[in-house]
């Protein structure tokens, strides 16, 4: 720890707005994923002036930094891989303006997720990306991500509704991207920088746009026997063109583990269920509900539910919601994969994630965003055993490798961080990452920011995965 | 001959065939842009005899212009240097369609109207209506990043292109993004070619996701006597529940061009001139779904048409929707046709919906003050295209069009708009402000191009800023 930089950040920020100390630290050596990296300090910026003041240090000091908004990420996108500053934005957290008539709302970075539309619902518009850990997870941090959830199938994610950015270059300078209003003249500079993962700039003001709430939801559950007819239905909703607002799926462990802790209702014996969104004119969504009950039917359904109300709807989105919480009840730590298929593979991939399962002897549940074809297989272990976590790397590898060679992608809405980095070249050589590589550096020249993320690291990717040990007591899951 | 095209003229046809070259004046006068004619124009057949053709233009320091059906290279500036045309024509297969994931990808060379044909028989579409639509290919289509009607309900190409090939300014054949519907794998390269005009990279070929084609559709005019009772329509749907698939308004005058000779010719079908008038305003709607949607439809955007006052209300079914609906895919083609008028200056402002109607006052005052003919269409989502139309094209009209778009880039700024002239006659291009008023962030658009084309020779100087 360098006394001199600690007495500039306290100058800066005020003393009670820096951390310094281990026991301080530990709390920000983690996020949502099993990757660990402590920083040397966390500062809490009220305003851009203090961010500028902050990156300022960090580059008269020669110090690493790195932005964080709920530390709920899923790629270690928020640690500090290479120590230094973690620039905490959970202070500047002000909903700053909301436009109904315009349909946007202005934000700083630390406004969770959740909380914009609670805010907005009232006035009948809604900001569409809703991660499972929206209630606690940052538009700022979803900036970073460029995060998806449920209702990114019919609504898309962050970068399809983020207008413009105010950012803070690695260079201290600050910049203003896109505009409120649409199609700004020159390149898409918002397009870059959303999902940039914290490499380019830190992010100060964030421009979203809101979507008028539908006139009627309705939400269905449809319960298989088997994963074949569950994953079969998912592809023939996709081939027939019916777009649900949402399509997830919850194998049947994953089930059980989510009603044991939620209580939504979800049938205990079954081997998968699917909960599907169907939103519109009341007139659309009577005739969605229709041609989806079809589907789930043709495919042997044992049953398809349609929520009576509000209420029930709630419960079953909340079981949803939890699922990664209601894991941690059964086990110390779990592994999530973040894998993309195209949606006419969902049945064998699903197979061969249960043969990997087998192979390596690891329990694995199954929660997916299937509409899209995200898979988010989640492989339970424990962290605090080196060998298990060697072994279930090896078995996460395999099944993104499977992925791939089905013409998949590695991450579709968590980020590559440093979970993935080393993963990059099973989809691009190095040509594509060439270029990628030549862009942050012109934004982010000295990898002063976010230090060794998304682009792997020159070092050969044969060499073994490892990482420290937790501080204390188990990976929180 | 200079002594850059001798050189390429020796070098080229090693690398995509004799016969893929053009070096003949008179031939090449076809490839000219805004009147610069390249010293030699090739046809490379593989994304390798692109990345080749490249490396040698960066190589011996020539300019190179990608190009298609070379329907909207029109827009932007006049080239500071153009050595070699690249004719992506022979660019034209489908690489990937799979029907049932919803995924498509196409080279850059390929029409697009045969893609819209090959996703038909699967009744699927790519919500890409976009000007020159029967010519126009995939990569002319992104690389000029023009609008679709349909970006009311399915945004731009932004929001469904998937990823791409391309090959940077040094020639080296690079890939973004990928295949599936969902991914945040690495950065998205491939957002920055989107309406960059070809100075970031060549587009080999673009991955997309497709839609399923609605069952049935209609098309909803109504007519008003002023712009205040149809912009108060656009605002009464906009807060509603209703969610169209496209939503324009059209200026008076607008019939008039529609009713045309020139449009009759690059629209499809016979245009009924009753459904909008030319002293009118009109609100254009266009609706898909299930009979009962349809009708509600219907009933709703009657009503509240009506209660606004409407002149006229017309349904368009599919007998009569493609003739008028067509013509407003096209309406910058039909502008630009001479027989219109011979020095057509077409602005895009986009600005937040409330001040829509404030800033088509203010662009319909300016283009009057300078006696200037004008039609106007506005899409819903926050889009003017204004047509200024002058009746010759001489230095005192280049002077009144001058005045007027410099009055029209001062209101967009005041109304913080985004304001550009992507049409103009060539020659006056110089004495207008093409680009508008430069952005706060150019300095970072400099770093961008920078990265993919060090050297400045990918259609150097079209773009923002002499980009």
């Amino acid at each position: 720890m360098d006394t001199k930089l600690l007495n500039d950040l306290k100058r800066l920020l005020g003393a009670e707005m820096v951390l310094h100390r281990p026991e301080e630290l530990m709390l920000y050596e983690y996020d949502g994923s099993v990757e660990l990296a402590r920083p040397n300090y966390v500062v809490f910026p009220q305003n851009r002036e203090q961010v500028v003041g902050i990156v300022e240090l960090a580059n008269r000091y020669q110090v690493p930094m790195v932005g964080r908004g709920a530390g709920t990420g899923l790629s270690g996108g928020a640690l500090a891989r290479k120590g230094g500053i973690v620039v905490s934005f959970t202070r500047m957290n002000r909903i700053v303006e909301v436009d109904t008539e315009n349909q946007f709302a202005v934000v700083q970075p630390g406004v969770v997720n959740a909380e914009l539309s609670a805010v907005t619902v009232p006035l009948g518009l809604f900001y569409a990306p809703d991660p499972s850990s929206q209630r606690a997870c940052t538009i700022g941090g979803n900036v970073a991500e460029n995060s998806g959830g449920p209702h990114t199938l019919a609504y898309g994610v962050t970068s399809n509704h983020v207008l413009s950015l105010e950012v803070v270059l690695p260079n201290a300078e600050v910049a203003r991207l896109g505009s409120r209003a649409l199609d700004p003249v020159g390149y898409d500079l918002p397009g870059l920088f959303v999902g940039s993962e914290g490499t380019l700039a830190l992010v100060t003001q964030i421009t979203v746009r809101l979507l008028r709430l539908p006139e009627a939801t309705k939400t269905l559950l449809a319960i298989f026997d088997t994963l074949d007819d569950t994953t079969e239905t998912v592809a023939e909703l996709t081939a027939r063109g019916i777009t649900p607002a949402a399509c997830e799926m919850l194998d049947g462990w994953t089930l059980r583990a989510v009603e044991a802790y939620v209580h939504a209702g979800f049938p205990l014996d079954s081997a998968a269920v699917l909960l599907i969104d169907v939103d519109g004119v009341k007139e659309e969504v009577e005739e969605h509900v229709k041609e989806v009950e079809d589907v789930c039917q043709k495919h042997k359904a044992r049953e398809v539910r349609v929520a009576k109300d509000a209420r029930e709807r709630d419960l079953l989105w909340k079981g949803r919601k939890n699922a990664f919480g209601a894991v941690g009840r059964f086990s110390p730590t779990y592994f999530v994969q973040d894998g993309v298929i195209p949606r006419t593979k969902l049945p064998q991939t699903i197979r061969r994630i249960e043969e990997i399962s087998k192979k390596y002897g690891y329990q694995i549940g199954n929660i997916f965003h299937a509409g899209d074809g995200n898979l988010h297989p989640l492989i339970l272990f424990d962290a605090r055993d080196e060998k298990q976590l060697r072994e279930v790397i090896a078995a996460s590898d395999e099944i993104i490798q499977f992925c791939v060679e089905m013409g998949g992608a590695i991450t579709g809405e968590h980020g590559v961080g440093m979970e993935k980095d080393r993963l990059m070249p099973l989809l691009f050589n190095e040509a594509d990452l060439d270029v990628m590589r030549r862009v942050r550096d012109a934004f982010n020249p000295a990898g002063i920011l976010n230090p060794e993320k998304i682009l792997p690291t020159k070092k050969g990717c044969g060499e073994i995965f490892s990482r420290p040990m937790p501080t204390a007591g188990a990976t929180p899951a | 001959m200079s002594t850059a095209s001798k050189t390429a003229s020796m070098r080229l046809p090693d690398i995509v065939g004799a016969a893929h070259v053009i070096q003949d004046p008179a031939q090449l006068a076809f490839y000219e842009v805004d009147g610069v004619r390249p010293g030699a124009a090739v046809r490379p057949g593989s994304r390798e005899e692109i990345a080749e053709v490249v490396k040698f233009a960066a190589a011996e320091n020539l300019a190179v212009i990608p190009s298609g059906a070379r329907t909207k290279l029109g827009m932007g500036l006049p080239p500071r240097k153009f050595d070699i045309a690249l004719d992506m024509t022979r660019m034209d297969r489908v690489l990937a369609y799979d029907p049932a994931d919803l995924t498509l990808s196409v080279e850059a060379g390929h029409s697009l109207q045969k893609v819209m044909g090959v996703l038909g028989d699967h009744q699927q579409f790519l919500p890409l209506l976009v000007p020159y639509f029967s010519k126009t290919t995939i990569g002319g289509t992104i690389a000029s990043g023009v609008d679709s009607p349909l970006r009311q309900f399915y945004g731009t190409a932004r929001d469904y292109v998937l990823g791409m090939e391309y090959v940077t300014g040094e020639g080296v054949l690079a890939k973004t993004g990928g295949k599936v519907v969902k991914n945040v794998t690495g950065y998205d390269l491939h957002k920055l070619m989107i309406g960059a005009l070809g100075t970031l990279g060549v587009i080999v070929s673009v991955n997309f996701k497709t839609f399923p084609a609605p069952v049935a559709s209609r098309g909803f005019v109504a007519t008003f006597e002023t712009a205040e009772r149809v912009f108060e329509v656009r605002k009464q749907v906009a807060k509603s529940v209703l969610t169209p698939i496209t939503m324009e308004i059209l200026s008076p005058r607008v019939a008039e061009l529609f009713a045309s000779d020139a449009a009759a010719r690059i629209g499809s079908g016979t245009f009924a001139p009753n459904v909008i008038s030319a002293k009118h305003w009109a609100f254009t709607s266009g609706y898909a779904g299930n009979d009962k949607v349809l009708a509600r439809y219907e009933r709703e955007l009657r009503a509240m048409a009506e209660q606004t006052g409407a002149e006229q209300v017309t349904v368009l079914d599919d007998n009569t929707r493609p003739a008028a609906f067509s013509r407003k895919r096209e309406f910058v083609a039909i502008a630009l046709s001479p027989a219109t008028s011979p020095a057509t200056t077409i602005m895009k402002l986009s600005a937040q919906p409330a001040r829509l109607k404030e800033l088509m006052d203010e662009v319909g005052r300016a283009a009057e003050a300078n006696s200037l003919p004008w039609a106007a269409m506005v899409r819903g989502v926050g889009v003017i295209y204004i047509a200024l139309l002058p009746a010759e094209r001489s230095e005192e009209a280049r002077g009144r069009v001058g005045n007027a778009t410099n009055r029209i880039i001062a209101a967009g700024a005041k109304a913080n708009a985004n304001v550009s002239i992507p049409w103009a006659p060539t020659e006056w291009k110089s004495a207008l402000e093409v680009w508008g008023n430069q952005r706060a962030d150019f300095p970072l658009m400099q770093k961008v191009k920078k990265v993919f084309d060090p050297q400045g020779i990918l259609a150097p100087g079209r773009f923002v800023g002499g980009l």
